[in-house]
């Protein structure tokens, strides 16, 4: 079963790293729509400082969610998917192993450009640290939830604003305890807790996640 | 010897009645060749013994085990080929066919199985190189790896394999299905009547699927 | 009885005996609640008669968020009984819930207004029946997005499940967005301390809210019903 799991995610990210311009893509994406904030704001520094934390957060939800798309629709339309419904190997694993390749193709991408990001907005140096963590922990969240909603849309007509829609929702408890880490680090408090909050929501993602996924990929399969 | 038996199949997709009252059988040692004008339902007959979507009524029994609804992916997995290609167009021929054999735990004889059908002079080139007819061998080349053993027979579903093949592939493919029914496995085939029915003609049963619509 | 209501025509006979009845009930119940909530009940110490607004906002709040757990109720029926009404009442439920949030939202802000000095404030309460209501749009929106209904009807039916489930995770996160946010706290945006002769008026608008769900539920899922027998007959008629 874990062969599986590792033959899956290592097909999806080298197809993934062929699409080298995709990855790309998405890390200018980044940078642009920070750039956008800032324009639309202003130079002021102090306001810049104190929502930095948020621009990230809301950032990496829609590099992630702009990524999804494309997550089931390729094997979906070559049948491969019906392929992995009729392989020994069940669903869930395949959900599992679809969340964990995103993850690594686009999650890693917002963990590395979200220091950038904060040396753009002048965030001071003790946000750091924090700022990796909670990425680090947050992401596969991110991921999790965007493969069920990439999932429950598969095969939807006008899929393209309805996945956001479903989804954008059910990430908010994430970009609040994330940029709740951001902010309490700011003011000088502990942020230990909203840490602890955040795995053990990843904790309640990995275990349901993947299931809610297999069911609505069984849905599109039928 | 464990024969499938098919009883008063019933289909509705999008509440719509495909076909009703299908009843056949199935023994190891023939091809069944599915025959049916476009839209009598065959792709959907066939989706259902794979599994892929539940009849609306009727019953499946091989031997005396009854897959209707759930189905016990160790003791019954057909090998199903659809209509479309399942090929990464971003991996190499090979790694394709490698990539499948791992997943469906069939043998790892791949340079064999694309020689069979003739790719194996492609092996190493991206997928997306190859002409929607060599697509259609890579994904039939999967029946010409080892299959895993087991107690019952194996069951072949495939949903026009000959479409977009010369005649040169076809004669593989034929000669594959022969083999394999004459090692007690079991074949259904959907066909348009091509040449592909001339080769398994001595091998094969037919049903006729224009007679149960609804 | 569930399986006794997996035909469709039986409910459709129900719903018609019971329809007149409920209208009858769900206008009754209104008009007392009314009464008694503008002109019986008394005015609150702080608030003066803004306060009222509580009878139409504390009740379609409690609405909002029982018509969500019927959905996901109706949603895990139809997934695992695959009972062809559940999914259908879950699909009607849908817009009823969201307009008891945007009721919800439009009271809470004319509520607080007078006191706030403007017409939105990111309260705790208010944001986190906002997210409800983008939760409802969101199924709302998922159950009609595919050609296949049933398929539609599946998906939501996963979706508010999901949605259910991170309801309270939401509240809780946005709970703690709200106070550490904003360490002073605003006016206490609460029913005050209820006296019984608050709690009756709340009580009876809260069933007519509840009789009004009712009502409008049975008539949706009757033209739920209908047009699915217009597309069966227009199937039919292709061929």
């Amino acid at each position: 079963m874990l062969n599986r799991i590792g033959l899956l995610i290592i097909k999806d990210v080298k197809l993934a790293l062929q699409g080298a311009s995709d990855t790309g893509m998405t890390f200018v994406f980044l940078l642009l729509a920070c750039t956008l904030f800032q324009f639309s704001i202003g130079p002021d520094q102090t306001l810049l400082i104190k929502v930095g934390g948020g621009v990230i957060w809301v950032v990496a939800l829609l590099a992630t969610i702009l990524s999804l798309e494309r997550l089931f629709i390729t094997d979906f339309e070559d049948g491969t998917l019906e392929q992995y419904f009729l392989s020994p190997m069940s669903l869930v694993f395949f959900a599992l192993a679809k969340a964990i390749s995103h993850w690594l193709t686009t999650g890693l991408l917002v963990i590395i450009s979200a220091p950038i990001i904060a040396l753009l907005y002048s965030l001071p140096n003790e946000v750091f640290l924090p700022l990796f963590l909670s990425m680090v922990i947050g992401t596969p969240i991110l991921s999790l939830i965007g493969t069920l909603g990439a999932a429950l849309t598969l095969g939807a007509k006008r899929s393209g604003v309805l996945m956001p829609l479903i989804i954008l929702p059910l990430y908010i408890p994430v970009l609040i305890f994330g940029t709740l880490v951001i902010y309490n680090v700011m003011y000088g408090h502990n942020y230990n807790s909203f840490l602890i909050v955040l795995i053990g929501l990843l904790l309640l993602s990995l275990a349901l996640a993947p299931w809610a996924t297999a069911c609505a990929l069984r849905q599109a399969i039928e | 010897m464990q024969s499938l038996k098919i009883k008063n199949l019933e289909c509705n997709r999008n509440g719509r009645s495909i076909f009703t009252g299908i009843s056949f059988d199935v023994t190891p040692g023939r091809i069944l060749l599915l025959s049916g004008k476009n839209g009598s339902g065959k792709t959907s007959l066939l989706r259902i013994l794979a599994g892929l979507m539940p009849p609306k009524a009727g019953s499946i029994v091989w031997g005396d085990k009854k897959f209707t609804d759930k189905r016990d992916r160790e003791l019954f997995s057909p090998l199903y080929i659809g209509h479309s290609n399942p090929v990464k167009l971003g991996l190499t021929v090979r790694e394709n066919l490698i990539f499948w054999a791992k997943i469906f735990g069939h043998g790892l004889n791949v340079d064999a199985a694309l020689e069979q059908f003739g790719i194996r002079n492609h092996s190493e080139l991206p997928a997306s190189y190859l002409s929607e007819g060599q697509k259609r061998r890579l994904t039939l080349a999967r029946l010409a790896l080892d299959q895993p053993v087991s107690t019952l027979p194996s069951l072949w579903l495939l949903d026009e394999p000959a479409w977009g093949l010369d005649p040169e592939a076809v004669k593989t493919l034929s000669n594959l299905a022969i083999d394999h029914v004459k090692n007690q496995g079991m074949v259904i085939i959907s066909t348009h009547g091509n040449n592909l029915d001339e080769l398994l003609a001595l091998n094969s049963d037919r049903y006729s699927l224009t007679e149960n619509n609804c | 009885m569930i399986n006794y209501f997996s035909n469709p025509n039986r409910f459709l006979k129900l719903t018609e005996k019971l329809l007149p009845w409920l209208v009858g009930l769900t206008i009754l119940f209104f008009l007392v609640g009314v009464y008694f909530g503008l002109l019986y009940s008394p005015a609150d110490y702080q608030q003066g008669e803004t306060v009222r607004i509580m009878y139409v906002h504390v009740p379609a709040a409690w609405l909002a968020l029982s018509c969500y757990a019927f959905m996901a109720a109706m949603g895990a029926l139809s997934l695992t009984y695959k009972h062809p009404l559940a999914g259908i009442a879950a699909r009607s439920a849908a817009p009823i819930g969201a307009g008891f949030t945007v009721i919800v939202i439009i009271t809470g802000s004319l509520w607080g207004k007078p006191i706030w000095g403007t017409w939105w404030v990111w309260d705790a309460r208010l944001s986190s029946v906002l997210v409800l209501f983008f939760l409802y749009l969101g199924h709302i929106a998922l159950s009609h997005a595919f050609e296949n209904p049933l398929r539609g009807i599946r998906a939501s039916a996963i979706l508010a499940l999901v949605g259910l489930v991170n309801i309270p995770i939401i509240k809780f996160s946005v709970d703690w967005w709200n106070t550490l946010h904003q360490p002073a706290s605003l006016t206490r945006f609460d029913a005050p301390a209820i006296d019984p002769s608050m709690l009756i008026p709340l009580i009876i608008m809260a069933l007519a809210f509840f009789l009004y769900f009712l009502t409008i539920l049975l008539v949706r899922i009757k033209s739920e019903l209908t047009s699915q027998k217009i597309r069966a007959i227009n199937i039919k008629m292709i061929k």
